[in-house]
């Protein structure tokens, strides 16, 4: 890997709802085939700048490029290479499991038969498979997150967007997703991560960006901000960042 | 536009809507339902007084054709009817065919010479010279199957001696329907009945993309190589097969009932492709709906500000309204529907016939006009 590759390249960008500046000139890169960890208190642009960088919003300001193509002018070719999993789960309830990867495999442009077999294989590795052909609204929230993640990876994208993707998951079906998200970082996928748990963000990143009213207001590998901040893991790193006050949404 | 993408989104929204008891019971079980309580409950004539118009033709040529011309006075002297004097009986079956006047009556040669026998010699039938006044009534009307014939014959009774409504004259009202000569209200419901059934996927369009935009689907279509274009027509396509089902169905059910319209087999088809067409009207009024609402809740609430005007003013409950309330109801895509279902049907017109061919390019008009707006407004204010 050449360490001069970005997968994601963000400069100056700016993004206000009303009186709410949501990103205030945020720059970050993050480098081809690595787990970046996106972190920040609730209300910090997260979200906002992955909506931008998916195409789903526009920012009102700065430049934005995705594995080479600017977004969200070039988007078009930028769509196909990667995949998305929101927040939301946003899956189908009245498809099955199965139903519900294949769909999005079609949407891809997959072959029928190469979308079967690989929504086998993935369902398979997220513990889904005995539930596959279950209507996925039956589904309890910790098997509809992990099988939203098979759908934003059914296609084999380049770049991955996990938008809090353990949130409401029991011990076990983390640690299942924390497995298979390392395999991803093994066959050199970029995965653009966003949770709130640090130890989380701390077992799996290469690296993460602490962000904060909209701008980068850190970024490096987890154990190096640690040794940096003299600090016991990053959850300190991070309230000493941030601070203790409560934010909402 | 991929087709494949297409299919597979098309074909996701199709299960889904089988899948959903709520959405199956509103799109094919409520028509069922509603085929059969209809069929059940008017199986027989019923109906109240409106306005008919009624085409004359007078072959009257006898020596006193004022007894022509009396009668004629005294039908036009009636405030329900209007009545339009034709040259001929070819231009006069036209108009009623295409419903634009809901009975014909032809005055037979002769008619004035059989009403002077009458006052020559009104006790002694076998002095009078009979005539038969032809009366076509259109089926599409159940007033005027009902109401016509007798009134008709008072009229004449009345012109002849005045004061008397009945009795025994040389001259009979001779009534027949186009089509058949058994008809009930249904057949006059039934052209209604389809598309008021169609109507009802506001409601089901509705709530689909409310509920995918809050569970947040919407947004995550927009992040594959989906484009909004084949994301809507994918829906249109779905709700296409639903209202081919609907139709068939209610076609289905309404044959079981003992209907039998005009038309044959090119008037089914007639049928199936016009209301294929008013669904995608229909899926255009629920993206507007969808726009305007902000919960699968409130979509469904919203969806009747659609839902009832075209349901009272377009579909077979409009035949029972009052004219002022009818000349409104041709501001709902749903009247020209019924309209053109009604005389192709009922009246039996030509598939070629004016009436016909404007009813279906004012529903093509409207659907594709809808269906754009409601595109527009849904991807501009609908999707946030």
């Amino acid at each position: 890997m050449q360490a001069d590759l970005f997968a994601i390249e963000v400069e100056e960008v700016r993004k206000r709802y009303g009186q709410v500046q949501a990103l205030d000139g945020l720059d970050l890169t993050v480098e081809e085939g690595q787990l970046f960890g996106l972190l920040g208190p609730n209300g910090a642009g997260k979200t906002t700048i992955i909506n931008i960088l998916t195409g789903l919003q526009a920012s009102d300001q700065g430049t934005c490029k995705v594995l080479g193509h600017s977004v969200p002018s070039e988007l078009d070719q930028v769509k196909p290479l990667m995949g998305v999993c929101p927040q939301s789960g946003a899956i189908v309830s009245t498809l099955t499991g199965l139903e519900n990867v294949e769909l999005f495999g079609a949407l891809y442009g997959m072959d029928r038969k190469v979308v079967h077999e690989r929504a086998a294989e993935l369902l398979g590795r997220m513990g889904l498979s005995d539930d596959s052909r279950r209507k996925a609204g039956d589904y309890s929230e910790g098997m509809k997150r992990r099988l939203s993640m098979v759908m934003a990876l059914v296609h084999d994208p380049q770049l991955a967007f996990l938008d809090e993707p353990t949130v409401g998951m029991d011990p076990q079906s983390r640690r299942s997703v924390w497995d298979f998200l390392l395999e991803l970082r093994g066959e050199n996928k970029t995965v653009v991560l966003t949770t709130h748990y640090m130890e989380e963000a701390e077992q799996l990143c290469d690296r993460v960006g602490i962000i904060d009213h909209g701008k980068l207001i850190e970024i490096g590998d987890p154990k190096d901000l640690i040794a940096r901040y003299s600090k016991r893991d990053l959850e300190e790193v991070f309230i000493h960042l941030t601070g203790r006050k409560i934010r909402e949404e | 536009m991929r087709p494949q993408r297409l299919r597979a989104l098309a074909s996701s929204h199709i299960k889904g809507l089988l899948r959903e008891p709520a959405t199956l019971f509103l799109l094919i079980l409520f028509p069922i339902v509603l085929t059969l309580f209809f069929g059940f409950s008017f199986g027989a004539i019923g109906g109240s007084e409106v306005t008919y118009s009624v085409a004359v033709v007078n072959h009257d040529d006898g020596a006193n054709a004022s007894w022509s011309h009396a009668f004629i006075e005294n039908l036009s002297a009636n405030q329900i009817l209007r009545v339009e004097i034709y040259p001929d009986n070819q231009s006069a079956s036209s108009d009623l065919s295409q419903g634009k006047v809901q009975a014909l009556m032809v005055i037979p040669q002769g008619f004035s010479e059989s009403c002077a026998s009458f006052l020559q010699s009104p006790d002694d039938p076998a002095a009078w010279t009979n005539s038969t006044v032809a009366l076509y009534l259109d089926k599409g009307s159940m007033f005027a199957i009902s109401a016509l014939p007798s009134m008709m014959s008072q009229t004449l009774a009345h012109t002849l001696v005045p004061g008397v409504q009945s009795g025994s004259l040389p001259v009979q009202v001779g009534s027949q329907l186009i089509g058949t000569n058994q008809v009930s209200a249904f057949d006059v419901i039934a052209p209604g009945l389809f598309a008021f059934a169609s109507i009802f996927l506001i409601m089901t369009v509705s709530g689909a993309f409310t509920s995918n935009r809050e569970k947040g689907l919407l947004k995550r279509f927009a992040t594959t190589p989906v484009s909004p274009s084949e994301f809507m027509m994918s829906y249109v396509a779905a709700y296409l097969v639903f209202a081919v089902l609907q139709t068939a169905l209610v076609f289905a059910m309404a044959y079981l009932m003992g209907y039998r319209p005009e038309g044959g087999a090119a008037g089914m088809l007639f049928g199936v492709i016009l209301l294929m067409v008013f669904s995608v009207c229909n899926v255009g009024f629920g993206l507007i709906t969808a726009t305007l609402a902000k919960s699968p809740g409130a979509a469904t609430g919203l969806a009747f500000l659609f839902i009832l005007p075209q349901m009272f003013l377009g579909t077979f409950v409009g035949s029972m309204l009052s004219d002022n309330v009818k000349a409104v109801s041709q501001f709902v895509p749903s009247y020209y529907v019924t309209n053109a279902l009604t005389s192709v049907y009922a009246r039996g017109a030509s598939l070629a016939s004016p009436t016909v061919l404007y009813d279906t390019a004012v529903v093509c008009a409207i659907s594709l006009a809808v269906l754009g707006i409601g595109i527009v407004l849904f991807r501009r204010y609908g999707n946030r």
